[in-house]
C-alpha cells in the first residue's frame, strides 16, 4: 500500500474521510463497549429479568403472598432437605407442594420472595431517580451560579452529611409511620396516606407504605449527586465552549440543559447505578428492624429477618431471600461497573 | 503538632454542641412518647411519669438539664424503659462487648483489605488481581445481613466448627467478625488497589528506582506510604461505625451489644438513650477522624501540622 508515502495531514484526512457518515457517538460508542463486557451483559439480564419478575409477579407466583394455611407452616422441601444439616430432616415436615418451601404463616416463600421483588426494585430505582433529580438541580444551581450561592447551598451539604446517614433515615421513618399512621381527613397527613395508597395500589400491593420508604431513601441520597454534579460543572462552565454560548446570548437555563447537563450525565448516571445496590440494602435493613414496609407485604429484609430468628431450626427461610438479595446486587454492581467502564474508559480498572 | 491536636480536641466542643442539638430537636420532633404503649396508659399516670422525667418541661429546658447533667455528673441520664438501669449502665455492660466485635471485624478488614489491594495493584492482570476484585465485588454485594446467616449455615449449622451464636468465647467471635469485616475488607481492598496504581505511575518512583533502590524498598518506603492516605481516610469513620455497635451482625448472632439501642431508642422514644448513643457515636468519630489526620503527617512529610 502506498500509506507509508502519506504525510500526516494526509493522513488525518483520510481518517476524518472514514469517519464521515458514521459520526463519532458518545453513546453508541459506550453501548459498544458496554455489550463487549460479559459481567455488564450478565448483570444487564439479570436485571431485567428481576425486572419481568416485578412486572409479570401475579401470573408467575403459583400462590397469593399473603395468604398461607398455618398447618403447613415451615414446610421444608423435599428437595433441599438432604442438603440441610441432619437433625433437621428428623422433626421438619418435608413437601413438594412449595418449591422453596413455606414460611412461619405456612405462605409459599417463591411467592413472597416474587412480590419482594416489587419492594427492592423500585426502592432501588426510586431512590436512584430521586437523588439524580435533586442532586442535579442543586448541584448544577450551586455549580453554575457559584460565589456565595454555592457557598450556602454546599455548607448546607456539608452539615447533613456530617449527620449519620441511618440514623436520619430511622427518624425519618419513625417520623413518617407514627404521623402518617393516623387518618383524619383534612390533615397533611390523609393527603399522604392516600397518596401512599395510590403508589401501593401502581405497585400492585395491598398496605405496603412504599412512598415513605421512598421519602425516607430520597431524603438522604441526593446529597452525594449534588456534590457530584457541582464538582463536574465548576471545571466545566470555565470551558471555551460554555463562553461561546454566552457570548452568542443563550440564556443560563439554555446553557445549563443543552450544553452543560450533556457532558456530566454520564458519570452522574453511572454513580447512580452504583448506588442502586446502596437503596435496597437501606430498604432491606430498614425492614429487618421493623421500620420498613408493613406486613404482610413481603420484604427481603423481613424475609431475611423472620427466617434468622428461626435459622436454626428451619434455614430455609432465612437462605432464599439472602440468595435473592445478593443476587440483584451482584446483578446492579457489574451493570454499574460495565457502564463506568463503559462510558469513561479512561477510568478503567483504576476503581 | 501538639497545638494541633489541642486545636483540634477544642474543635470537638461545638461540633458536639451542634450534634447534640439537632439530635435533641429531631427526636423529640418524632410525634409519640416514650409511654406510649399497644394499651394505653391511663392519663394521669402518663402525666405522673412525664413530670418525674421532666418531660413536661419545654424542650430547651430538658435539653439544658441534660447537657449539664453529662458536663458535671457525667450523668448520661435514665433509661424511661427500665427503671433500675441509667444510660451509663448500658455504656458499661454493652460498649465493650461492640467494641471487641468491631476491633476483631476492623483487623480483619484490614488484613485481608489492605494485602489484597496492593497485591492485585502490583501483579495487575494476575490471579492475586483477579482474586482482589472477586472480593472487592463479592463484599459490596454481599452484604452483612446476607453474609451471617450464610456463615451460620455453612460453619455452624453443617459443619459444625463453631457456635451459632452467642458471645464471650474466641470461638463465638469468629463468624460475626468476619460477617461484620468483609464488606469493608471489598472497600479497603478497592481503595488500596487504585491508589497503589495511582502512586506507582508517579515521577518519584521511576527516580526511586533510577537511583537503584530494590523493588521491595521502592515499594514500602515510597509507593505503599503514599498510597495509604486515601485509605486511612476511611478508616475514621469505618472505625468509629463498627467499634460503637452494628444492629444486623449483633441480631443475626445473638450478641449483646449496644447496636441494639440505636435503633430500639429512636422507636420507643428514649431520648436520653438516643443522644447517648449518638454522642458515643460522634465522640468516636471526632477522635478516629483526628487519628487519621495524625497519621497523614507521618506517611507524608509534606502535609505538616502548625
Amino acid at each position: 500500500m502506498a500509506t507509508q508515502e502519506l504525510t500526516a495531514q494526509q493522513k488525518a484526512a483520510l481518517r476524518l474521510s472514514e469517519r464521515q457518515g458514521k459520526p463519532a457517538n458518545l453513546w453508541l460508542d459506550a453501548w459498544n463497549r458496554l455489550i463487549r463486557n460479559r459481567a455488564a451483559v450478565l448483570g444487564g439480564i439479570v436485571v431485567i429479568l428481576l425486572i419481568l419478575t416485578a412486572i409479570l409477579a401475579p401470573v408467575i407466583a403459583p400462590y397469593h403472598y399473603a395468604k398461607g394455611d398455618s398447618a403447613e407452616a415451615y414446610t421444608v422441601p423435599n428437595w433441599l432437605i438432604g442438603l440441610l444439616p441432619g437433625n433437621i430432616s428428623a422433626y421438619a415436615k418435608t413437601s413438594s407442594k412449595f418449591l422453596l418451601g413455606s414460611d412461619y404463616l405456612g405462605r409459599d416463600m417463591l411467592s413472597r420472595l416474587i412480590y419482594g421483588t416489587r419492594v427492592s426494585l423500585p426502592v432501588g430505582f426510586m431512590g436512584a431517580f430521586t437523588a439524580l433529580i435533586i442532586g442535579l438541580v442543586y448541584g448544577c444551581i450551586s455549580g453554575y451560579y457559584g460565589g456565595r450561592v454555592d457557598n450556602i447551598m454546599m455548607r448546607i451539604v456539608d452539615i447533613m452529611y456530617a449527620f449519620p446517614t441511618m440514623l436520619l433515615i430511622i427518624l425519618m421513618m419513625a417520623f413518617f409511620k407514627s404521623t402518617f399512621a393516623k387518618v383524619e381527613p383534612g390533615t397533611v397527613a390523609y393527603t399522604f396516606n392516600q397518596v401512599n395508597r395510590v403508589v401501593d395500589r401502581i405497585l400492585g400491593l395491598q398496605g405496603g407504605g412504599m412512598l415513605f420508604i421512598f421519602m425516607g431513601i430520597g431524603i438522604t441520597a441526593w446529597m452525594g449527586m449534588a456534590r457530584l454534579a457541582r464538582g463536574q460543572i465548576l471545571s466545566l462552565k470555565e470551558k471555551e465552549f460554555i463562553e461561546a454560548a454566552h457570548m452568542i446570548g443563550a440564556g443560563d437555563i439554555r446553557i445549563i440543559v443543552r450544553h452543560i447537563l450533556p457532558n456530566i450525565i454520564g458519570p452522574c448516571i453511572v454513580a447512580e447505578t452504583l448506588a442502586i445496590p446502596g437503596y435496597i440494602n437501606t430498604e432491606v435493613f430498614l425492614s429487618f428492624i421493623g421500620l420498613g414496609v408493613d406486613p404482610p407485604t413481603p420484604s427481603w429484609g423481613a424475609m431475611i429477618s423472620e427466617g434468622a430468628q428461626s435459622i436454626r431450626s428451619y434455614p430455609h427461610m432465612v437462605l432464599f431471600p439472602a440468595l435473592a438479595l445478593s443476587l440483584t446486587m451482584f446483578a446492579f454492581n457489574f451493570l454499574g461497573d460495565g457502564l463506568r467502564d463503559a462510558l469513561d474508559p479512561k477510568m478503567k480498572g483504576t476503581s | 503538632m501538639f497545638r494541633y491536636i489541642v486545636r483540634r480536641l477544642l474543635w470537638m466542643i461545638p461540633v458536639l454542641f451542634f450534634i447534640s442539638v439537632i439530635t435533641f430537636s429531631l427526636a423529640h420532633a418524632v410525634p409519640g412518647g416514650p409511654f406510649d404503649r399497644e394499651k394505653a396508659l391511663p392519663a394521669e399516670i402518663i402525666a405522673n411519669l412525664n413530670k418525674y422525667y421532666g418531660l413536661d418541661q419545654p424542650v430547651w429546658k430538658q435539653y439544658v438539664k441534660y447537657m449539664s447533667d453529662i458536663l458535671l455528673r457525667f450523668d448520661f441520664g435514665p433509661v424511661y424503659s427500665s427503671r433500675s438501669r441509667r444510660v451509663n449502665d448500658i455504656f458499661r455492660d454493652h460498649l465493650p462487648i461492640s467494641a471487641q466485635l468491631g476491633v476483631l471485624a476492623m483487623l480483619i478488614a484490614l488484613g485481608i483489605g489492605i494485602p489484597l489491594g496492593i497485591l492485585a495493584a502490583l501483579k495487575q492482570n494476575s490471579f492475586w488481581d483477579y482474586l482482589g476484585m472477586a472480593v472487592a465485588i463479592f463484599g459490596v454485594s454481599v452484604p452483612g445481613i446476607v453474609l451471617g446467616p450464610l456463615l451460620i449455615l455453612i460453619f455452624a449449622l453443617t459443619l459444625k466448627w463453631f457456635p451459632v451464636a452467642g458471645w464471650g468465647t474466641p470461638a463465638k467471635m469468629v463468624l460475626p467478625s468476619i460477617a461484620l469485616g468483609m464488606r469493608e475488607s471489598a472497600i479497603i481492598a478497592r481503595l488500596t488497589r487504585a491508589s497503589m496504581l495511582q502512586v506507582i505511575r508517579e515521577d518519584y518512583i521511576r527516580t526511586a528506582r533510577a537511583k537503584g533502590l530494590t523493588e521491595r524498598a521502592v515499594m514500602i518506603r515510597h509507593a505503599l506510604k503514599n498510597a495509604f492516605i486515601p485509605v486511612a481516610t476511611i478508616l475514621g469513620p469505618m472505625f468509629a461505625v463498627l467499634v460503637t455497635g452494628t444492629f444486623v451482625i449483633e441480631q443475626i448472632f445473638a450478641i449483646p451489644g449496644m447496636g441494639k439501642y440505636f435503633i430500639t431508642s429512636i422507636t420507643n422514644r428514649d431520648y436520653p438513650v438516643v443522644m447517648g448513643t449518638i454522642l458515643l457515636y460522634a465522640v468516636f468519630l471526632v477522635i478516629a477522624n483526628l487519628a487519621v489526620d495524625i497519621t497523614y503527617a507521618f506517611l507524608d512529610p509534606r502535609i505538616r501540622y502548625t
